[in-house]
């Protein structure tokens, strides 16, 4: 049975079968979008340009646990079978490398020549609700302030977001406990969420924006019943319960800030190789370096802006030394960072529980444990040390 | 708590990190490693407003860019200056330029000395090393309106006497009536007719009233840890001293990351901090 | 000058502020008034340490001969501070040189007439060691944050 395209509005609920997926890359396409999902590469699934649905990773699902990324075959064909993998949208929105400007010297005069903001508009396929936070998260850093990063604003206004919502729970995913999913509540154009039950394989559709309806409405989609209304509802709340890791995110400011000097930082800094994969990976970290080149007739300058990590001993030096020149003390920064004092500065945890960073992590350090071991004793704010007497 | 998503609509600003070439109209050797430069954009005179306290981003062609304060006259609208110690790659590569070279500079960035609130206030400055080039601005403003505060008192404390910042504009302060200036040096020869010992012991005898004392505190962060201890001691609150803080900074506009201290941008949220914002981390290692 | 004269001078030193009439009255006439001219030697490192300075006005730098450097001043004591503790202690000698920078204006204790009496009454020799343990310790304080060399180029 074909259908015929289906006015709807935003919050309308509407059923598009799997085999016209395709259908909606295409539309963007010819929108003049690059429209960006998920496809398996080198035994992960990751993100790249999509010609079609084709390229989607249909039937493949990921093993994850601390430190361990498998895919596997699933027994059906889903295109959305698995959690998220190495990759993050950040990289298309705030680019690893970035030429911040080029600077030009003629005699004694020095011009700076800036960059103009990219044109390429883009599409976002099978976005996962606490990457929807990672969005947003990310925004507060780069458009919420006083100052606007204009190349960060550029590539932003432009994007077009397709949100998927979870029907698979990963490994180490537990955005249930960061309240960034699994469904995918705001700041999307379209949401899908994806039905296998009784031989079918459907699409619940539903528009966030205009656009997104406008879009949507050029598709062939069906009313949905509300019977395969719950359907999809009832999908993607069993994922939540399915989440294998849980946070206890109560009194998190105060738990990172009276306890600076846990002996856990210790234990941690123990297992921790200062590699940073786990700020690469983190969809929400947004630190970066500069870079300055000059050619050979010392007449032309680059400045460029890279992704930097908080784990590198370059990233706190100051003459005479670096701050944290401990790998405990840089632990401890990036986790403070993530789950305490980024409330201070932007309003909401830098985390949002999507796991990459345990996953990713080669000694599988993972935050949930170390948070639940900040909980359980240590030294009680301002308790000082203390020796431990003995016989004589 | 999750966050909604908000695209802000485009603000017609200009790059944020794309600095305005500006021109050394003069350079200044304070000591055997700092320097001052007297700065004005290449394209003409024109005014430069800042607050005391406040930096700039200075980038060299092709070497890097890196945050120095301002250490000029806010009253001088023809030109601005910054004092550089030269200890890193960058600013040795600045003590190579000369006069008539051009830079790249952002700014200003970051907070200010609290001039208009101590008003009606005694203000003790304590400053160490290089320290001192921030605190400068600060001084000229609160001399240029010498009679909105109580008494003002500058204790200045520096490696060796060769080591003093400014040491002719110390010697005219001296010598008015309405400030107290005193100079100390960490050692010295016996040539030195000046105060031996480190800027904390100025602070017991140093003529100004605690109750109504607002201070501004700068230099090497163990230097404003017993300082500001010190002060303590004598009485002034931990709201009214201002301390002025230091880490790696890449942006100075809280994108790159680098200058996070505890729940603060150094950047946007400091330099400058009322020192009650800190105390919970200050002193703290590797913070 | 006689010594009655003296005590409301020693009453208002921020040293001896809080200090019992009763002790303040069994000092007093250990204390006498001195005045050096600049550049005058207070004392000499080796010599015996039979007093104690109170600074009225002035400056004095406690200097030390280090062979190579010359004579490097390591402290200077002005207006209220007190120059000398090596009278409390045995050996009872000087352990620096004093010399001032300025004309100076002082009063001295004489050591020996207070230990006496610290002997005699040990609530004023504890009330002393208080107080000059409290001075050594600034002293040691400051002298730990000289040895950081807080404003050098790495530091």
């Amino acid at each position: 049975m074909k259908s015929a395209p289906l006015a709807v509005k935003r919050s309308d609920k509407a059923v598009l079968q799997a085999e016209d997926l395709d259908m909606l890359i295409q539309n963007l396409r010819k929108r003049g979008h690059q429209v960006i999902g998920p496809t398996r590469r080198e035994g992960a699934i990751v993100y790249e340009e999509l010609a079609s649905a084709q390229n989607l990773p249909a039937g493949w699902t990921d093993e994850q646990d601390g430190g361990t990324y498998r895919l596997k075959r699933r027994t059906d064909g889903a295109l959305f079978g698995y959690a998220v993998g190495p990759h993050s949208w950040k990289e298309f929105v705030h680019p690893p490398a970035q030429r911040l400007y080029r600077a030009r010297r003629n005699g004694k005069q020095v011009e700076f020549l800036p960059e103009t903001p990219p044109a390429a508009k883009c599409a976002f396929l099978g976005v996962r609700a606490c990457e929807l936070n990672a969005i947003a998260i990310q925004d507060r850093v780069f458009l919420g302030g006083p100052v606007v990063d204009p190349g960060y604003q550029s590539r932003r206004q432009q994007l077009f977001l397709i949100a998927v919502n979870c029907t698979v729970a990963g490994g180490t995913c537990f955005c249930a406990s960061m309240n960034t999913g699994p469904k995918a509540a705001s700041g999307y154009d379209v949401a899908l969420t994806e039905v296998m039950e009784s031989g079918r394989h459907y699409f619940m559709t539903e528009a966030g924006t205009d656009r997104g309806a406008e879009v949507l409405s050029q598709l062939p989609l069906q009313r949905a019943t509300s019977r395969q209304e719950q359907i999809a509802a009832d999908m993607v709340s069993q994922t939540a319960r399915r989440m294998a890791r849980q946070m206890d995110t109560t009194g998190i400011e105060e738990l990172f800030y009276r306890n600076y000097e846990h002996p856990r930082w210790d234990d941690v800094a123990k297992r921790c190789l200062t590699c940073a994969n786990c700020t690469l990976v983190c969809p929400t970290c947004f630190c970066t370096t500069v870079e300055d080149t000059a050619d050979l007739t010392g007449q032309h300058a680059e400045r460029w802006r890279k992704w930097d990590s908080c784990f590198t001993l370059d990233f706190s030096y100051i003459a005479g030394g670096s701050v944290r020149s401990s790998s405990r003390a840089r632990y401890r920064q990036w986790l403070t960072h993530k789950l305490a004092t980024w409330m201070d500065q932007f309003g909401t945890s830098g985390c949002v529980g999507c796991g990459r960073c345990i996953t990713w992590c080669p000694a599988a350090i993972d935050l949930t444990e170390e948070v639940r071991a900040l909980r359980e004793g240590g030294p009680a704010r301002g308790a000082a040390p203390t020796g431990k007497e003995t016989k004589p | 708590m999750a966050p909604t998503l908000e695209i802000s609509e485009p603000k017609a600003a200009a790059d944020p990190m794309l600095p305005v070439p500006c021109r050394i109209r003069r350079v200044r050797n304070e000591t055997a490693d700092t320097f001052t430069w007297e700065l004005q954009p290449a394209d003409g005179p024109a005014r430069f407003a800042f607050q005391p306290g406040q930096f700039n981003m200075l980038y060299v062609f092709g070497v890097g860019e890196v945050p120095i304060s301002i250490s000029g006259d806010p009253a001088d609208t023809q030109s601005f200056r910054h004092t550089t110690r030269a200890v890193g790659v960058v600013t040795r590569a600045m003590r190579q330029l000369r006069a008539g070279d051009v830079l790249g500079v952002r700014g200003p960035f970051g907070s200010a000395w609290p001039i208009e609130a101590a008003a009606g206030r005694d203000v003790v400055i304590v400053a160490g090393g290089i320290g001192l080039a921030p605190l400068r601005p600060a001084l000229c403003r609160l001399l240029a309106q010498r009679r909105r505060y109580g008494r003002i008192v500058l204790l200045y404390g520096a490696r060796t006497p060769q080591d003093i910042l400014f040491p002719h504009e110390l010697e005219r302060w001296r010598g008015k009536f309405d400030l107290e200036v005193q100079v100390t040096v960490d050692r010295s020869a016996d040539t030195w007719r000046g105060n031996v010992g480190v800027v904390t012991t100025l602070i017991p005898c140093a003529p100004f009233e605690p109750a109504n004392a607002v201070a501004l505190v700068c230099g090497p962060e163990v230097m404003m840890r017993y300082t500001v201890r010190e002060l303590q001691r004598r009485g002034i609150a931990a709201d009214r001293i201002h301390v002025s803080m230091e880490r790696n900074m890449k942006c100075a506009i809280g994108f790159c990351g680098h200058c996070q201290y505890g729940p603060a941008f150094i950047c946007k949220d400091g330099p400058i901090f009322p020192f009650d914002r800190v105390e919970s981390i200050f002193g703290k290692a590797e913070v | 000058m006689t010594t009655t004269t003296l005590e409301p001078i020693i009453r208002e030193q921020p040293f001896f502020s809080g200090f019992e009439d009763k002790y303040l009255k069994l000092i007093v006439s250990c204390a006498k008034n001195v005045r050096f001219d600049e550049g005058d030697l207070v004392f000499r490192e080796g010599d015996p340490a039979n007093q104690f300075y109170l600074i009225r006005e002035g400056m004095v730098a406690v200097h030390v001969m280090a062979s190579q450097k010359g004579l490097v001043t390591v402290q200077t004591v002005g207006q209220g501070d007190i120059l000398g503790w090596s009278w409390l202690f045995p050996p009872y000698r000087w352990h620096f040189d004093a010399r001032t920078v300025r004309p100076t204006r002082a009063l001295a204790f004489d050591g020996k007439c207070l230990r006496t009496k610290c002997e005699q009454d040990h609530g004023l020799g504890y009330e002393f060691l208080k107080r000059f343990t409290r001075i050594v310790v600034e002293r040691l304080e400051a002298t730990r944050l000289q040895l950081l060399d807080v404003y050098g180029a790495h530091s």
